[in-house]
């Protein structure tokens, strides 16, 4: 047959034209979405990754409460309702009803959504007597990263329709907290089967949850397949099938968008977006995500730990060009302080100090600072959204610094490398970003400026001040959002006096598609969901 | 022949245990571990990467370590991937159809047209055809896979719109793997117009893979030629009345072609190699692209594993070529 078709070519001609009505009857249109990498897996609450999350938690997964799509606010989801108790310990969650599960060709669901699945979801990472603790690798990054083994006391239910979960302290990022992807809740009657029949391993390859689309198919490297979940208490999805079409480089996915391979392609350079815009083909959607690029400055270090030889450097610092050159014209806003201007406590009064070199001299100068000092410069080898040329970008900051007299040596490491080393305090600067999870400023300020941090080694400027330590960890536990703030804005005034980062950029963030793709959200969280997608 | 055969093997033993101390040293040369890279900027809990490490058996000296990888190695286990929990056999059977199917492809693509051209070549020293040929093999040879693939997709898949961008097939064919080669998986599905797909979504990586293979097979086939066609038995074959065509191809290509034949062992190495950046610009799901995310990863079964058995196969077709060289060649197989 595979002869006789390459053979002849009117009858190749015949069989073209046929096969190509033939073939749109035979698979509905679906939504193709070109994406940068493969998912490690769909077991959520494994990973920590943006890709992995896209291609679970927002598609086969859903939470007891989530993003209001495009926005940071919680809007209800699995749970209907929720009651918080006057001490912030104890929150009672009221489960939505009528929920189901996906029926697949592995697991037919024998009953609807309930308290169990909550509990299964959650004890399995808390409790380390849960059977299915132990069923994974590395065990579970994000609950713990997140500190939650050790805020969540309890979990428990009150009714099959009522979760009630009691924390160790006050915390008021908790809902936002319980929106983020390992919050994810499992069916736990689909758990069982799978540890009565001896495969765990199957919950990360074929996962059943409440989402908007099922999965049907991974094929390894290449795509993964989603149908939409005819009942999705949200309404069935508009799209015929989802489908994640991996391509890791950014030129090839552009491509694939141009020749229609793909309706949406996901994480365009920020160098294209103007030709991409100019395309009438094309459209672009941005959004200012909740993303900051820095460099962290090591205050722990000779001359650096002086506050005047950091002010010098951030007078030194010409951001504007940087920032234009790195991302483009219009593409970010420049840094000011560690988190974007889109959340609550931002300090607007805040200012970068005006270039002024004979100023920054003149400090160094006060300082001690030798002329000719070197300074260490750690930095990826790659580029990614928070900077998407790490290399220019440290070549940018050594020219500044040669201006009043410092040297910079740049370090270009691959990335696990670079973390390491940070995070052992080597490095004097270390260009790093941050891409927030929740909305919410402890989730910036927490991880990368606390005290806590110094020691775990993610603080990389081992900036520890008492201070700051204190209104943020204080807001931290007020649940009223007005004297969160003002905590906050009080926290922002002393980074300021302090100034232990160049604060570089907020980068924007872009998802290029094609002109009849529809209902789309880009959110400044960095995840993706098609729950509302269609192409026209 | 047989004491050459068994010779030839047990040259293999020591290769192959080289290779299983060479990757199990070099990937844990590289710094940090999985659970820190998996873990990425955020907090590493000190406890739990104890636990993981524990759970992960990487906790044990190295000696230790590189045993109970050697008598997995010896069961025939290969070990689970560390972020996927699929096992390394699995995921290798699940990929390689690919990166073998692109290969073939490629190879074949270099080994006609390089003969080819090479032959020519020599039949026209100094031809406008020879310098022609010679120079773009040699910028063939010096082409950055990168760029020369970049390339053809603007050209061909972009501006021209033959040949699709990248993948091994359109989306709206859903072929479910059955061999893993996707021109099999087609003609066994029932999808129509999927096989031609398939086929034109092979011809670009297939091309930009087989660029460098083409530029060796074609500057060895001609000076290869070039030395036999100067041979008194060539010019007895002509004296004798023999047709152009017999002289060069009975007589001349079968002997020029022994050392074409070692070079097309040495590129498989080659071939494999490449794949790696080609299956980047192409986004073909092969074993290329699998490596380089598991080095990336700290993944180290998928590393240690797939390059072992990468390693396995470039030894097994080096070894076929030797056997077939020493058929060819009696005076090879007689060395000791």
């Amino acid at each position: 047959m595979q002869r006789a078709f390459m053979k002849s070519r009117p009858l190749r001609l015949a069989l073209a034209a046929l096969l190509l009505g033939g073939a749109t009857q035979l698979a509905a249109k679906p939504l193709v979405v070109c994406t940068e990498a493969s998912p490690e897996g769909f077991d959520i609450v494994q990973y920590t990754t943006a890709v992995t999350a896209d291609a679970s938690a927002e598609t086969v997964f859903n939470r007891l409460v989530d993003f209001k799509p495009g926005t940071t606010e919680i809007q209800p989801a699995l749970a209907e309702r929720w009651d918080i108790s006057a001490d912030g310990l104890t929150y009672t969650f009221h489960l939505r009803q009528g929920v189901k599960f996906h029926t697949t060709d592995y697991f037919k669901p024998t009953r609807d959504f309930n308290a169990d699945d909550v509990l299964w979801s959650l004890n399995r990472q808390l409790d380390p007597n849960h059977p299915w603790h132990d069923k994974t690798s590395v065990g579970y990054p994000y609950f713990e990263s997140m500190g939650f083994k050790e805020l969540l006391k309890s979990v428990s239910k009150a009714d099959a329709h009522t979760v009630v979960i009691t924390l160790t302290r006050p915390e008021a990022p908790f809902l936002r907290d319980m929106a983020m992807g390992f919050t994810s809740i499992y069916s736990a009657e689909y758990g069982d089967q799978l540890l009565k029949a001896g495969k765990t391993a199957e919950l990360n390859s074929k996962p059943i949850g409440t989402g908007p689309f099922i999965f049907q198919r991974y094929n390894k490297d290449a795509q993964v397949r989603f149908k939409p979940n005819p009942d999705y208490f949200r309404g069935k999805p508009p799209a015929d099938a989802l489908v994640f079409a991996i391509a890791t480089d950014s030129n090839v996915r552009l491509q694939k968008l141009r020749a229609n391979e793909c309706q949406v392609a996901l994480y365009p350079k920020p160098d294209d977006v103007p030709s991409i815009k100019q395309d009438p083909k094309l459209k672009v959607e941005e959004i200012e995500a909740l993303v900051t690029g820095y460099i962290s400055m090591n205050t722990e270090h000779k001359y650096l730990s002086d506050v005047r030889v950091r002010k010098a450097i951030n007078m030194a610092f010409d951001r504007q060009t940087h920032v234009d050159q790195l991302f483009g014209k219009g593409n970010a806003l420049v840094g000011v302080n560690p988190y974007p201007p889109t959340m609550i406590g931002y300090n607007n009064e805040n200012r970068n100090p005006p270039r002024d070199l004979a100023k920054a001299r003149q400090l160094l100068n006060e300082a001690g600072v030798p002329p000719g000092t070197v300074l260490t410069l750690f930095t990826r080898n790659g580029g990614g959204p928070t900077n998407p040329n790490p290399r220019l970008s440290a070549e940018m900051l050594q020219a500044d610094l040669k201006q009043i007299g410092l040297k910079l040596d740049i370090r270009v490491m691959e990335w696990a490398e670079m973390l390491r080393r940070a995070k052992k305090g080597e490095a004097d600067l270390v260009s790093a970003g941050w891409a927030g999870d929740n909305g919410d400023p402890d989730n910036f300020l927490s991880p990368l400026l606390s005290c806590d941090a110094v020691k775990s080694g993610e603080n990389y400027a081992r900036w520890c001040n008492p201070k700051f330590q204190e209104l943020i960890s204080r807001a931290r536990e007020v649940i009223d959002n007005d004297e969160r703030a003002r905590l906050y804005n009080e926290a922002l005034k002393v980074y300021d006096d302090e100034q232990p980062w160049i604060s570089m950029a907020h980068p924007k963030m872009f998802t290029t598609m094609r002109d009849n793709v529809e209902g789309y959200v880009i959110s400044p969280l960095t995840n993706n969901n098609f729950a509302t997608t269609k192409v026209k | 022949m047989l004491s050459f055969i068994a010779r030839r093997l047990g040259l293999l033993i020591p290769t192959f245990f080289g290779i299983t101390l060479l990757t199990f040293a070099l990937i844990r040369l590289i710094p940090g571990d999985p659970v820190e890279v998996m873990m990425g900027e955020r907090r590493v809990d000190p406890e739990m990467h104890a636990q993981a490490m524990e759970r992960l058996g990487l906790n044990k000296p190295l000696p230790a370590q590189y045993l109970d990888y050697v008598g997995k190695l010896a069961q025939g286990d290969l070990g689970e991937s560390l972020r996927t929990r699929e096992s390394v056999w699995h995921e290798f059977l699940t990929l390689f159809p690919a990166t073998l199917e692109l290969a073939f492809a490629a190879l074949l693509f270099a080994g006609i047209v390089g003969l080819l051209a090479g032959v020519i070549a020599a039949l026209k020293r100094g031809s406008l055809f020879d310098h022609g040929v010679m120079g773009i093999s040699l910028a063939g040879y010096s082409m950055p896979i990168f760029w020369w693939g970049l390339i053809l997709i603007m050209f061909f898949s972009v501006s021209l719109g033959w040949t699709p961008v990248s993948g091994r097939i359109d989306l709206l064919y859903d072929i479910e793997p059955k061999t893993g080669f996707m021109l099999i998986d087609t003609l066994l599905s029932d999808e129509e117009g999927a096989f031609k797909d398939a086929l034109m979504h092979l011809i670009l990586p297939a091309i930009v893979l087989g660029t460098i293979p083409l530029a060796v097979i074609a500057r060895m086939t001609r000076s290869s030629m070039l030395e036999v066609l100067r041979e008194d038995y060539i010019r007895t074959a002509r004296a004798k009345g023999l047709s152009p065509a017999r002289v060069v191809f009975v007589h001349g290509l079968r002997n020029a072609l022994i050392p074409v034949l070692t070079v097309f062992g040495l590129q498989v190495g080659t071939l494999l190699a490449g794949a790696v950046l080609t299956e980047t610009i192409f986004s073909w799901p092969g074993i290329g692209k699998w490596l380089i995310e598991a080095i990336g990863a700290r993944d180290y079964p998928v590393v240690q594993n797939g390059i072992l058995l990468i390693a396995c196969l470039v030894i097994l077709v080096n070894f076929v070529v030797d056997i077939l060289y020493g058929l060819a060649n009696p005076r090879i197989r007689h060395q000791r």
